[in-house]
């Protein structure tokens, strides 16, 4: 059946309570970290204290000794390396060989108390050879020695890639105008409230299970798989409700395999709950990014060609990097027509916690760069920026320079939106000394085309269970980290037969009991997981349709769902309940059980590199931001945030706001303060490369009291491909935060921050320079490989 | 999780009783108010005392007398919430009262004390960090190392001075009661303070702050306090500006005492603007921005704290001269 088909209006686009809220507000939830098992053990992890050495003994007699130490592993248990990318498998439970960032786990104790297992964990000495620190991309491109890692594209480059959609330099070389700026985006970490927790235990009939703070179950259970030398079979991998993933909680951790080895190794349930600064050194957050961007425009401001160099610091593993660094590419030429596009990224091993993917993976980097720099187009070709994006906004049904399909778009709806709401026409250049409008604008994926490892299998199953007293349950490996899946989960299935979300009882988060779902990441899962549902309730929907048709004596086609009901359309007053359809049913054709499943069509990028960046869908969003600047001190103080986003249609308005306006704090965080810094002592007395601040005291993440006003506008425009035409909220609108600040600040006070954070003492240092710019003033050589060489559909086949 | 580490718990009942203990058990103890700040130090090793004497049970330490007419005094356990809420400190002393509720976040303030907050320890970022943290960057002068990483040639600590209440309470010129076994005496908030990042009180060992004495304010007097930091909430201060001014005839500063904290081992006096400032007007825009050059320059930051260090001096500039804006405006 075709989405869309089916609505019986009792739950799509109705402000019902989240089925989750209860437990939530009343603190009944349970957390992995809330998990607990008699006989339980305590696990802690001895993590490096240098940032690059060479392993030479672990002396582990004096932990060993300890009263209540039970066992003890180090890398020689963990010879098998795993990683979230299949290309990318570079990491070990516990480090073999060497160390690789301050924080790399070397060993492991497990004791019968957490104390106990700290201060054993204090007794391990590690004896280091130490190697020479690489601190940055800059340093990993001129220290080709020591590797890092001893696979990549070279030296301490770990992926390099380039792909040129037209001949680029040609267009540049004859547009009217050409624009080139430097930018560089800080990284930053996801934050989550909840911290990563895992408990391991074996049944009794030796089925190891793992309950885990995982946004990623099914990748976690392959990795466990894989590294233990277990049939996927003999493990369950549960993922309970989370409070926040963000992207931190997608990649398999050291932590949790070493909790499963370790309880299959003592035969006792073994809990780990990490420490807030353990989760800064997990990180897998934004990359930091210095960009250089050239934008070649004709006389009428349309671009001719758009250049984007990337250079990202990807830390001490591989993680997502390869898809990041594709990601710091992909989504460049969603917004605004561009006739050619050429990319070029690489991403670079440093010794620091590794980076990954963070809500917008990938793409918050350029996109910052991209939203600056047309607003210094427009500057300078006297232009108002929020016409330009109107005039040069990307098309509904086509496709871009580099072959992404564009089916529905909301964003010239967006930009009217907010420049209505916030008054940007009248008032703009109006406010007097200080104060300041910017605007940006943005497109986000709703999951990505492929999957990370290659198989033709759905990206989402969904399978129903529908009991003789009318309960209806639904069954998806999808997992809840607070962004409200299950809702959608019970909210879609609800739809289709005419029942309320809270009728539905959802099992989620299991590989055991329930059909795969590849994860929460990618903003992947209302489009993805839904559609399933969809699909599946459709099915029992016939099955009941079918058997009340009989009963009714009316065609099946008659039959309506609705209020628990189901009823002949020509004659509601003629109906049976819901439990009793379930009965009939399954009197006439046996237990009524349904599946459902999805997968995304075929991309139309059809060459290497092309896989990042597909999506059945974009979801698209606008902001404008008022900023009030102190000249005196830099302070920049956010007014209030206008934004607009195209949801195709919201299955929950108050969810998605939610969403929304928790993507704008995170947005305001990253470009006002957040830095996930790193501290480096003089070379010549230290090596140490240490967190700056890994607490939520010096990460400075803002309060409730530095959150402006929001005001928040949905833009629907149903989707073919989303299940009764949703879209995306959960990544998309954080976009156009960053540069709207960067933008407004401009607007307020004439100077232009091109990195982030905008800090008082970059806005101060541009205040006061005669360029009025703070921001980076140089790109290393990088060794670029041979470009794939792909025309733009306007140009010729891929 | 982060567990703290083992310890032994002692509760006296009385004043002389928590000095007796605090004589017996010695330098491995350490006395716990609010908890606030100690307990995440000893969560992270900076702290593992052996002992901690609790001061909730001692009734000396929550004693109130006095009001704004004859000056109060307030136990050291007087929670900074009932400073906020207390009409005789938000009437007579409202810089103090602003500088309570600034601390920290409210949970903080409904335990965190006002003795606590000035014996509160210094604070580096090389320092407020856990023990594997600084195993990483092999310690500091400060505890189980040898180097200064703000100042790698420098034989002293650095760390900063970072309560909000300490200055003001300099300012204000509040005397601080310290009791042990063998009696009490009774100092300027000033004299509590050593300019080093270690020894950072002059306190000794088995001494406990007792009381905090507010002298009664001239009907022609005010003060302020300002606070600097990146966040409205949660962060200590980057800088705290704390003045107090007597105002004669025509708005002439007759009396003026100002304090920075933040930018030093100790609340800073700037003595000089104080100096400048009398005879002139607060009025007057020259006179405010000379007065802020010089007091400016006691701040001596260093790059152990949030923001950038050229910043901050700048910055200190500028709040100096908004805190005697402040003073001057009418009211
Ligand atoms: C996240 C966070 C943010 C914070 N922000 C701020 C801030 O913005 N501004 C600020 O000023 N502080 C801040 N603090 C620090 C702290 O909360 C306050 O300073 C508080 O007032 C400390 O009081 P307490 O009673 O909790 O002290 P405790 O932790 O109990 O004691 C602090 C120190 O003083 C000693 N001590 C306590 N009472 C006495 C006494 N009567 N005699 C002798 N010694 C004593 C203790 O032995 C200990 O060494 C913050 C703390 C945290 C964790
Ligand atoms: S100032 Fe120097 S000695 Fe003191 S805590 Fe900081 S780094 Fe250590």
């Amino acid at each position: 059946m075709t989405p869309g088909d089916g609505r019986t209006g009792s739950a799509v686009g109705r402000p019902l309570r989240r089925i989750d809220a209860r437990g939530k507000v009343t603190g009944e939830t349970l957390f992995a970290d809330d998990l607990s098992l008699p006989g339980m053990l305590h696990l802690k992890l001895v993590r490096a204290s240098l940032p690059h050495a060479r392993i030479l003994g672990v002396e582990t007699a004096a932990a060993r000794g300890m009263e209540g130490v039970r066992a003890i592993l180090t890398g020689a248990d963990f010879l098998v390396p795993f990683g979230i990318l299949p290309v990318s498998q570079d990491e070990h439970a516990l480090c073999v060989g060497k160390v690789r960032f301050v924080g790399d786990p070397v060993a492991a104790v497990v004791a019968d108390d957490e104390l106990s297992a700290e201060e054993a964990a204090a007794l391990v000495e590690v004896r280091y050879e130490p190697l020479a620190t690489i601190a940055s991309p800059e340093e990993a491109l001129s220290t080709p020695e020591p590797r890092i890692h001893d696979y990549g594209d070279g030296g301490n480059v770990h992926k390099a890639v380039a792909l040129d959609f037209g001949d680029v330099p040609a267009a540049l070389a004859g547009a009217d105008r050409v624009f080139e700026d430097l930018f560089f985006y800080q990284g930053n970490t996801h934050l989550a409230m909840e911290q990563h927790a895992t408990l391991a235990y074996v049944d009794p009939d030796g089925l190891l299970t793992i309950a885990s703070s995982t946004q990623t179950p099914h990748y976690l259970h392959r990795a466990a798989a894989r590294v233990l030398g277990l049939p996927p079979a003999r493990i369950r991998v549960l993922a309970p409700p989370q409070g926040g993933g963000f992207g931190g909680k997608t990649d398999p951790f050291n932590h949790e395999i070493v909790a499963a080895r370790a309880a299959l190794l003592t035969g006792r349930p073994v809990k780990i709950a990490l420490t807030r600064e353990e989760v800064f050194l997990c990180h897998r957050g934004r990359h930091p990014v210095l960009m250089r961007m050239r934008t070649g425009i004709d006389r009428s401001g349309r671009i001719l060609g758009h250049s984007v160099e990337t250079l990202l610091d990807g830390g001490a593993y591989g993680s997502y990097g390869v898809a990041s660094t594709f990601y710091t590419g992909a989504l460049e030429t969603v917004t605004y027509r561009m006739d050619r596009y050429r990319f070029r990224g690489c991403r670079t091993f440093t010794n620091k916690p590794p980076c990954g993917p963070k809500r917008g993976h990938g793409t918050p980097q350029p996109r910052f760069g991209l939203e600056v720099q047309i607003d210094k187009i427009c500057e300078q070709i006297g232009r108002d920026p929020a016409e330009w994006r109107i005039e040069n906004a990307t098309q509904p049904d086509t496709l871009t320079a580099n072959w992404l399909e564009i089916r529905t778009t909301g964003l010239v709806r967006c930009l009217e939106a907010v420049v209505a709401a916030s008054g940007w026409r009248e008032r703009r250049g109006k406010l007097g000394r200080g104060r300041g409008l910017g605007i940006a604008s943005s497109a986000y994926m709703c999951g990505a085309g492929l999957p990370i490892y290659f198989n033709d299998m759905p990206h989402s199953g969904v399978q129903l269970l529908l009991d003789r007293g009318g309960g209806v349950t639904a069954f998806c490996g999808s997992t809840e980290v607070g962004q409200g899946s299950d809702n959608v989960l019970a909210l879609l299935v609800a739809e289709v037969l005419g029942l309320l979300p809270s009728d539905v009882k959802v099992v989620t988060g299991d590989t055991s009991l329930a059909p795969v779902d590849l994860g929460s990441y990618s903003s992947r899962v209302t489009l993805m997981m839904g559609n399933a549902a969809v699909d599946a309730a459709s099915r029992a929907r016939e099955r009941l349709a079918a058997a009340a048709a009989t009963r009714l004596e009316i065609p099946a086609e008659r039959v309506g769902f609705g209020g628990g009901k189901l009823f002949d359309v020509s004659d509601p007053s003629r109906s049976i309940v819901f439990a009793q359809a379930v009965q009939l049913a399954e009197a006439a054709g046996g237990t009524v059980g349904t599946t459902g499943s999805y997968r995304p069509p075929t991309p139309k990028a059809r060459f290497k590199g092309g896989g990042v960046g597909p999506s059945p869908a974009y979801s698209y969003s606008a902001a404008v931001v008022e900023v009030a600047v102190d000249e005196a001190t830099g302070v920049v103080r956010v007014v209030k945030v206008w934004i607009a986003h195209d949801i195709g249609r919201a299955l929950n308005p108050v969810a998605v706001r939610g969403q929304v306006e928790g993507s704008v704090y995170m947005g305001l965080g990253e470009v006002l303060m957040e830095e996930q810094a790193f501290c480096r002592l003089p070379p010549r007395l230290s090596s140490a490369l240490v967190h700056r601040g890994p607490s939520m005291l010096d990460y400075k993440s803002p309060t409730s009291l530095d959150m402006p006003a929001v005001e928040t506008i949905l833009v629907e425009n149903p989707e073919p491909n989303g299940p009764f035409g949703a879209k995306e909220v959960g990544q998309g609108p954080l976009l156009p935060i960053p540069p709207a600040v960067a933008n407004a600040v401009h607007d307020a006070v004439g100077v232009r921050v091109d990195e982030s954070p905008v800090t008082p003492e970059k806005v101060l240092a541009a205040l006061r320079d005669p360029s009025r710019r703070f921001g980076p003033t140089t790109f290393p050589e990088v060794p670029w490989p041979e470009p794939v060489r792909v025309a733009p559909p306007w140009e010729g086949k891929p | 999780m982060m567990r703290l580490p083992r310890f032994r718990y002692l509760a006296p009942r009385t004043l002389p009783e928590l000095t007796a203990v605090l004589a017996d058990v010695g330098p491995d103890a350490a006395l716990l108010a609010g908890g606030t700040d100690l307990l995440p130090s000893m969560k992270r090793r900076q702290e593992t005392p052996a002992a901690l004497v609790g001061l909730r049970t001692v009734p000396e330490l929550r004693a109130r007398s006095g009001d704004a007419i004859a000056g109060l005094t307030l136990g050291a356990t007087t929670r900074l919430c009932e400073l906020a809420g207390d009409g005789a400190v938000t009437g007579a002393w409202p810089a103090l009262a602003r500088a309570a509720s600034l601390v920290g976040s409210p949970p903080l303030r409904n335990v965190g004390t006002l003795g606590g907050n000035l014996c509160l320890d210094t604070r580096c970022t090389y320092w407020n960090q856990t023990h594997a943290w600084r195993k990483s960057i092999g310690f500091c002068l400060k505890k189980d190392g040898d180097t200064c990483w703000v100042a790698p040639g420098s034989t002293r600590c650095w760390a900063v001075s970072s309560s909000d209440t300490a200055p003001v309470l300099c300012a204000l010129g509040a005397e601080v009661t310290l009791a042990s076994r063998t009696g009490e005496r009774r100092i300027p908030v000033p004299d509590l303070f050593a300019d080093d990042g270690i020894r950072h009180l002059t306190k000794a060992r088995g001494e406990v702050l007792a009381a905090i004495h507010l002298p009664s304010p001239r009907p022609d007097e005010r003060s302020v306090y300002l606070k600097l930091r990146r966040r409205e909430a949660i962060d200590f201060p980057v800088l705290g500006v704390a003045a107090r001014v007597r105002l004669g005839s025509g708005g002439v500063v007759e009396a003026a005492r100002i304090f920075l904290g933040g930018v030093g081992s100790r609340p800073q006096e700037a003595t000089a603007a104080a100096a400048f400032l009398l005879g002139r007007r607060l009025t007057d825009e020259e006179t405010v921005t000379e007065a802020a050059r010089l007091a400016a320059q006691v701040a001596k930051p260093l790059q152990n704290t949030d923001f950038a260090l050229g910043w901050r001096k700048g910055a200190a500039r500028e709040y100096v001269g908004r805190a005697l804006r402040e003073l001057a405006r009418p009211r």
